[in-house]
């Protein structure tokens, strides 16, 4: 069971440095404590997530493509296990098209972000995301129908 | 089999207190908002009995007065966003400042501080929270949805749909309906 501790626990899997810099430096200006682990690729996190003795996060960022394991076959393994019906999946890519949006949500997802070009776009939008998810796990809303795209 | 259910979440949460309250042979009263007035002394190890088994629930007693005023907050906006009859004829400002007996002015810093969102912002995520389940439910239109969570318009409700979800009403419907697919497969 995902603990309701004010801490909020955030994975992130990236092949790419920079955008776990960038990642850290977005956490850091939130006002709520949080703890960041990071992968380089997929199946590094698939690894990590079969372990039975780990907390289970309260969101997970994933890069569509990885090396080795990409984000969307991360996404269905994920899906298909049930241990993780309450991990909140954001979705990031290059892709704006709405087909792969849907797609994407009907995987499965629940956050779906556009990579944006502008480095100073990218720190609001996590933002943005990890406060949008604590309304959901904070107030009793639906996960089922947690969607949101940007 | 599979069967498709709708429920009452403030009737399911009493029903589940009621019932734990009564097994435990507790005196208590249900009030208003979230608050349960307890008409005896009860003895730790029952009341950690009684934690331990709401807590299954995700039924969580708060013990400080700030997270007491939050979560009053929130269950009487989320009271006026699901019973039409309860909207206030007034602000809303002015109805919570009314209903807690404290300035709006603390009661937004309080919730801002705590919750990471404003009152304004938590009202918009409630109602759009509502209008999801209105539209899955397939019983109103989007238009009688717009009317029952009192908005001006139909349009500023798609509006409000987009920027919590990023999505159009009929988008999101498809993705339900197709996730659902998707899982008969699967079972």
């Amino acid at each position: 069971m995902i603990s309701t501790l004010d801490k909020i626990h955030i994975l992130i899997a990236d092949d790419d440095d920079d955008d776990v810099v960038l990642f850290n430096e977005a956490l850091a200006e939130l006002k709520m404590d949080n703890k960041l682990t990071s992968f380089k690729d997929g199946n590094d996190l698939m690894d990590y997530l079969k372990n039975p003795e780990i907390k289970l996060p309260h969101i997970l960022f994933l890069d569509l493509n990885m090396p080795c394991k990409t984000g969307h076959e991360c996404l269905k393994e994920i899906r298909a296990n049930p241990r993780f019906n309450d991990v909140s999946i954001a979705i990031y890519s290059t892709s704006s098209s709405e087909k792969d949006i849907e797609n994407t949500f009907v995987e499965g997802a629940n956050i779906y972000i556009k990579k944006p070009n502008d480095f100073s776009k990218v720190k609001k939008i996590i933002k943005d995301v990890v406060n949008m998810n604590w309304q959901y796990q904070s107030s009793g809303l639906n996960k089922e129908t947690f969607f949101y795209s940007l | 089999m599979k069967l498709n259910y709708n429920y009452d979440g403030n009737i399911a949460c009493r029903r589940i207190l009621e019932d734990h309250l009564e097994k435990l042979n507790i005196e208590y009263q249900i009030l208003d908002l979230g608050q349960i007035e307890i008409l005896e002394d009860v003895p730790i190890p029952v009341f950690e009995e009684l934690q331990t088994a709401l807590n299954r629930y995700s039924i969580h007693i708060i013990n400080n007065p700030k997270g007491q005023l939050i979560q009053q907050i929130k269950d009487a906006i989320v009271e006026i966003i699901y019973q039409k009859d309860k909207f206030p004829s007034t602000t809303i400002s002015q109805y919570l400042s009314e209903k807690l007996n404290f300035r709006y002015g603390y009661l937004t810093n309080i919730f801002s501080e705590h919750t990471y969102t404003s009152i304004e912002n938590f009202i918009i995520i409630q109602k759009i929270e509502r209008a999801k389940k209105l539209i899955l439910d397939e019983e109103l239109s989007l238009t009688d949805i717009s009317y029952e969570l009192n908005y001006s318009s139909v349009a500023y409700l798609s509006t409000q749909f987009k920027k919590v979800t990023g999505l159009t009403p009929s988008m999101f419907k498809r993705i339900v309906d197709k996730r659902r697919k998707l899982s008969d497969k699967i079972a």
